[in-house]
């Protein structure tokens, strides 16, 4: 079966992360007076084909720690959804 | 005293290298391309220059510390012999575990190119043994991700054993904050393993080898490490 995983990294609590300072600072300037904070990640999207979701969020997850995400810096969330294709 | 330097896809400050190693020792070095399994016999010296390999994509480095050739790199730094990361070639040497940290985009988000000064904070490196501790050396740096991070207990952990060798300063030598260009925190331009023959530095050497780019300040450090290899300290 074909999944398709998908996987938010971001940058870990405590990281310094000067692109959403950035972008917090550029909200506030055009009016989001509400914004408290702000953080950019990035969105990385897999297509895995395996026979069950578990066996893809493992495949998924090995390549986070084996390439796609720096744990000393970066948290992840990994989602696994049925696909077609 | 030979020289192997890594080529990634992407990879631009390895003629320099090749071009500041041959002028300070004559031309034995050699290129070897990442898809290699092996360096040269005989190496002594590796270098992984600056640059943008794999177009900086993901993260800086971390899709060259998957070469082929990083398990040849790795034997050679447990062979304990020196490898040198410039640069880019310092984000790959942490990507690869073979460094601790990370580098972040610098603090003002842009990319900085000029010469700074850097503080020589140990000598006893097979890279340092011809500067004196404390000395400024001045040396340019060209990047857009260069502040050093560590969470703050290992980066506790690397100043109380001494891993830090050079650090960003004014002219005199002061280390306040300010002067670090990146915000790297600690001002830590360079950082050397435990065992002391990994070193990455952001600053290039390279481009301060000889009197007609500004600064020699650079030149030593190919000196020191030529000495080393020549006085046998092997593992």
């Amino acid at each position: 079966m074909k999944f398709l995983a998908k996987i938010l990294v971001y940058p870990k609590e405590g990281v310094l992360d000067t692109q959403g300072k950035a972008v917090a600072r550029s909200l506030k300037r055009i009016g989001f007076e509400s914004l408290k904070d702000a953080r950019i990640g990035k969105f990385i999207q897999v297509w895995i084909d395996t026979e069950n979701s578990g066996e893809a969020l493992s495949v998924a997850e090995a390549m986070c720690s084996e390439l796609l995400v720096n744990d000393l810096i970066e948290d992840r969330a990994i989602e696994i959804e049925e696909c077609e294709q | 005293m030979k020289t192997a330097v890594i080529v990634f896809p992407g990879s631009n400050c390895d003629n320099d290298v090749v071009h500041a190693v041959s002028m300070v020792f004559g031309p034995v070095v050699s290129k070897v391309w990442h898809e290699d399994e092996s360096l040269p016999e005989g190496t002594g010296l590796v270098v992984l220059p600056g640059g943008f390999s794999y177009g900086d994509y993901l993260r800086c480095g971390a899709m060259a510390a998957k070469s082929p050739i990083i398990a040849a790199v790795k034997e050679h730094a447990r062979k304990g012999l020196p490898i040198l990361g410039i640069c880019n070639g310092f984000q790959v040497l942490t990507e690869t575990g073979l460094l601790t940290g990370a580098l972040l985009a610098n603090r003002s988000l842009s990319f900085i190119c000029d010469f700074c000064h850097i503080r020589v904070e140990r000598n006893d490196t097979p890279f340092t043994s011809r500067y004196a501790t404390g000395q400024v050396l001045r040396i340019p740096i060209a990047h857009y991700e260069g502040l050093f991070y560590l969470p703050q207990t290992e980066l506790e952990a690397l100043e109380s054993e001494g891993r830090v060798v050079f650090r960003y300063c004014s002219p005199e030598g002061d280390t306040d904050e300010r002067f670090s260009p990146n915000g790297s925190l600690n001002n830590i331009a360079g950082v050397i393993n435990t065992e002391g023959n990994v070193l990455g530095m952001m600053p290039h050497p390279e481009r301060a080898s000889e009197d007609l780019l500004g600064s020699t300040d650079g030149a030593d450090l190919f000196r020191s490490v030529s000495d080393w290899l020549e006085g046998g300290i092997q593992a």
